[in-house]
Formats: C-alpha cells, structure tokens, sequence
C-alpha cells in the first residue's frame, strides 16, 4: 500500500515538473516566431523588459523608436524589476533590459545576461510627500509631517520605496534640522505600511490619509488632480537609480542599442523628464 | 462505491480510488509542504515573535468582537427571513449572500467608500471626531462584512427546521413571541447557531482583502494573522511559516467542529422526518 501511494506521489511530481518544463520551453520558443530571421528591411521585433515604473514614459519612447526605425515593432514587458530578471533568468528572450535599481542591474550582470560596463544610468527618481489636495493637515513643510494627530501612510520596509522613506527618516534623525524627536513623532504619526506603493497614493488621494510618502514618479497627471506635493530635499531624499542595458542574448544588437541610445538621447530624456524622472544628464 | 451494481465491483473500486487520487494529493501537497519546511520547534521559537503574537492576539480579539456583533445584529436577520415571507424577501436574501461572492477587495473599496473620512456615513462620522479607517473597528467591520453571511445563511436554515406545529401549540398555550423564540427557536436550532458562529469566526479570522485596504496594515493595531502572512512572505519567511501553519491548524480544528455539529444535525433531522 505504502509503494502505492509512493509511486502516485512520483507520478504526480513527475507530471506537475513535466508541465512546467513544457511551459517553461514554450516562453522562449515563442520570441523566434516574432522575430524572424532578420532580414534587413523586414519586419523586426523588438522586445524590451522594463520596471513597472517606466511603463508610461517607456511606451512613449518605444512609440517614438517606431516611428524612427520603419518595420521594427517594440513589445514591452512591464513587470516588477525582480520577476523581470527572475523571467530572463529563465531563458526569457528579449533585446533590452531596464532595471528600477541597480542592485538587480547587477544581478543581471553577474548572471551573465548583460555584459559587464555595458549598462547605463538613464534615469533617477526620488521621494516625495503627497497629501491630499484639500490639505486636512494643513501640511506647508516636512516639519508638519510630525503634528500630533496626524495620519500618514508609508509603504512597508518590504518595498524598496517603503525601505527609502525610513532611511529619509533616519537622515532627519541625523540632521540636527529635525533630530530624533522628528523622527519618532513622524513614525508614531503612521496609520499603516502598505504593501505596494500605489496603495498609499490611493488612501492620500482619497483623503483618508493627511500624508503619504511615494516616488516622485507615482504624482502623475491623473494623480495630481487630487492630490499635491512637497519635495523632499535632495541630502535628506533617496535617489533611486534606473540602469538600461542590451541584453547579451539580443538578436537584435543593432536595434537593441539603437533603443539604449534613443533612452539616453535629449529626445528619450525628454518624455521620461514629462513621467517626473529625474533625467540622467540633469545629476 | 461499496455495492456497485458493476460486474467487478472490487476492480471498479480500485479504479475509482486511483482517480480520486490526483485532486486529493493536489490539496494535501501544498499543506504537507508547508509543514515540512518547517519544525515544531521553529513554530514554537517564532511564537515568541513580537510580530507573530501581535498578529495572533489582534486576530483573535478582532474575530470574537466581529462573531459576537453577527450573532447580536445577524439573529433578527435569520429569524425574519426563517418565519416571514416578506415583500422583497428574495432581494434581502441575496443581499445577504452577495459578501460571500464579492471579491475581498471589492469589499473593502466599498466599506471605504461608505465609512472612509470622506466616505457616505463616515463623512457625518469624522464631523463628530470619529474616524474609522486604519483602526481596530475598521478591522472588525470588513471581517463582519465578509463573514456574517456564514452565521446567518446558518441560523436561518435552523430556525426554519423548526417544526411549526410546535410553535402553534406554544402559541396556544399562551406563550409570548419572545418566548417563543427564547425557549423554542433557540434551543432547537442551537447546533445551527453554534456552527454558523464557528464558521463567521473561522472566516473572520482569514479575512484578508477588505482589511488591508479598508483598516491597513500596521502591526499591533490592524495587521491581522493573514496580512502579517504575507507582509511576511516578503521579509520574514519564518513569520510567515508559523502564523500558516497557525491558522490550517485552527480552520482544520473549525470544519472538524462543524461537521461534527452538522453531522448530528442531520441525524436529528433525519428523526424528525421519520416521526
């Protein structure tokens, strides 16, 4: 009997690992068929991976790259930084990478899948306050974020934008502007840690919180309709990095580069200044 | 199964185990795995967490004030919908049932919407200095909200199990509606209750959606077990493990309960169909 149950939980094991091979070996087998083999003046795909913040600003500059270069047609894979380095780690085929920090930049280069000193800093992104725009607060400086009775909302220390608004208050803690005192009357302020940054622009916007704490980026045109912002000086701010890189497995090198170059161009620099990027020329 | 009327019963028993194999072995896997990762001691050691008992002591407390509300405000509900054919009786009746097919979060943008600062009742509300938003009661609405429906779908098929002749012959002996409903509907429909009120709380307890988004997420005042479980799978896999294995343990001992209440329901329903 006990043989039995072991060999159904093998057989099971064997048929759940066989349908994950097969899907695993349908991902990469399905780029080639968009890409055919490159003939020059025909048709062309390329494929970008990109963080889930760039997805407006880089839909623009892939529109843009279009435009520019007949025949080619860039698909975007937006998705978290990490799941995107965990999918080419996998044998994602794609032609460009562009990372929202660069400690995963540099996953990728130890992994092989961007060559080394090929990548480039193209964009910055910083915190900023938001509150909502009737103002319950009555928030004019950082310095009110520590008014007793305050509601604020963070994003929890397991997002990278959660991990950045404590080390703003560690820096507060450390300027003698703000002191300590600052830090544990804003800390005693928080309501809640989100568990995504879009979550705290949500409750500040919809007045439920006084204040929130997002990346200067979250503030977009439909964002800004309900609530305002108050910059975070840059010695107290983190400045997030965003690296670009082709990939070493890009079919497409030419075009691969030519999308790095129209990034890092006035042009590309440009749309992502018009998302509330920090351009790389401007550091 | 046992007494097929196939020709090889036996064969065809065999059969039949065999694929009803895969689905169970696809329930109990994920579950087997999760305590396999980790150890009993590990559990015991990450129960001295201070996250691990702020969660667990905000879920208790939080679920036995949301199961008690239900009992207080879902009894009417149940007896009214057992005794009366009311106008709009269908409508109130999939009122009713509607948490229990909404998505979570759907729940919870709604109880904003309805008891934010701006919300319909909480605007009137935040005028008087009250606010219930990123609180312990906005944890104990979006759990009512989500799991009532459990304890009165329940009380309501018990009270109206309830044989009405016996009520008719308390009527004539001169017995009040309150009494009635004291000392007949109560006690003849109490394994109903009991179980219904076990199940409200066992989905309190793993209520997650409409929390996170109506009462946030902040350790000690509104970050119940689930929300630590996955704020936890992102930070503290231990954390995360312990309170899992916490809460299979408490719905497994909670459908363990209910089906011993429902099982012997039915047995005393099935007397009373033979009387």
């Amino acid at each position: 009997m006990r043989s039995k149950v072991l060999s159904i939980c093998l057989l099971f094991t064997i048929l759940m690992s066989a349908a994950c091979t097969t899907q695993a070996a349908a991902t990469p087998t399905e780029a080639p068929t968009e890409a055919p083999s490159s003939t020059p003046v025909e048709e062309r795909t390329l494929t970008v991976m990109a963080a889930a913040s760039l997805t407006e600003s880089y839909t623009e500059i892939g529109a843009l790259f279009e435009s520019q270069n007949p025949g080619v047609t860039v698909t975007f894979n937006f998705a978290g930084t990490q799941a995107l380095v965990e999918q080419l780690t996998q044998g994602a085929e794609a032609d460009v990478f562009a990372s929202a920090n660069t400690k995963y930049m540099n996953a990728a280069v130890d992994a092989g899948l961007v060559a080394a000193d090929t990548a480039q800093t193209f964009a910055y992104n910083k915190l900023v306050v938001i509150y909502p725009k009737d103002n319950p607060a009555g928030i004019a400086e950082l310095k009110d974020l520590a008014k007793s009775g305050l509601k604020l909302d963070l994003a929890d220390s397991s997002v990278p934008v959660g991990q950045y608004s404590l080390d703003f208050l560690d820096k507060a803690a450390a300027d003698a502007a703000y002191g300590t005192a600052y830090k544990d009357a804003v800390l005693s302020n928080v309501v809640s840690y989100e568990e995504n940054v879009k979550a705290v622009v949500t409750k500040v916007s919809l007045g439920e919180a006084d204040a929130g704490i997002v990346y200067l980026t979250d503030v977009t045109a439909d964002a800004a309709e309900s609530v305002s912002k108050l910059d975070i000086p840059d010695e107290l701010n983190t400045i997030a990095t965003y690296p670009v890189a082709p990939l070493t497995a890009s079919k497409n090198a030419d075009l691969a580069q030519a999308f790095v170059n129209l990034v890092l161009s006035s042009e590309g620099q440009t749309i992502l200044a018009k998302y509330g990027f920090v351009p790389a020329t401007a550091q | 199964m046992k007494n097929s009327t196939a020709h090889h019963p036996k064969k065809d028993s065999q059969l039949w185990k065999l694929l009803s194999a895969p689905m169970l072995l696809f329930i109990l896997i994920p579950i087997l795995s999760l305590f396999l990762r980790t150890s009993p001691a590990d559990v015991f050691q990450n129960l001295h967490d201070k996250q691990v008992t702020q969660a667990i002591t905000l879920s208790l407390s939080s679920s036995l004030v949301s199961t008690s509300l239900t009992l207080l405000f879902g009894t009417p509900v149940a007896y009214r919908l057992a005794t009366r054919r009311f106008r709009g009786y269908h409508l109130v009746d999939t009122i009713i049932d509607l948490p229990t097919v909404l998505p979570p979060s759907v729940a919870g943008v709604a109880l904003l919407m309805a008891f934010g600062r701006n919300g319909l009742i909480g605007s009137f509300l935040a005028d008087i200095g009250i606010t219930i938003p990123f609180t312990f009661f906005a944890v104990v609405l979006a759990q009512m909200f989500i799991a009532s429906p459990f304890y009165i779908k329940s009380a309501t098929l018990g009270f109206s199990n309830i044989d009405k002749q016996l009520i008719q012959a308390a009527e004539l002996d001169g017995a009040s509606r309150w009494q009635i409903f004291r000392y007949i509907f109560i006690p003849l429909s109490s394994k109903a209750l009991m179980s219904g009120s076990v199940m409200t709380w066992a989905r309190a307890l793993g209520e997650f959606g409409a929390t996170i988004i109506f009462a946030g997420n902040f350790p000690g005042r509104t970050q119940t077990m689930p929300l630590a479980v996955y704020i936890g799978f992102e930070i503290s896999m231990n954390v995360a493990l312990t309170l899992s294995i916490i809460l299979i343990c408490f719905s497994f001992l909670t459908l363990v309960i209910v089906k011993g209440f429902l099982h012997a329901r039915m047995e005393t329903e099935e007397e009373l169909i033979s009387y």
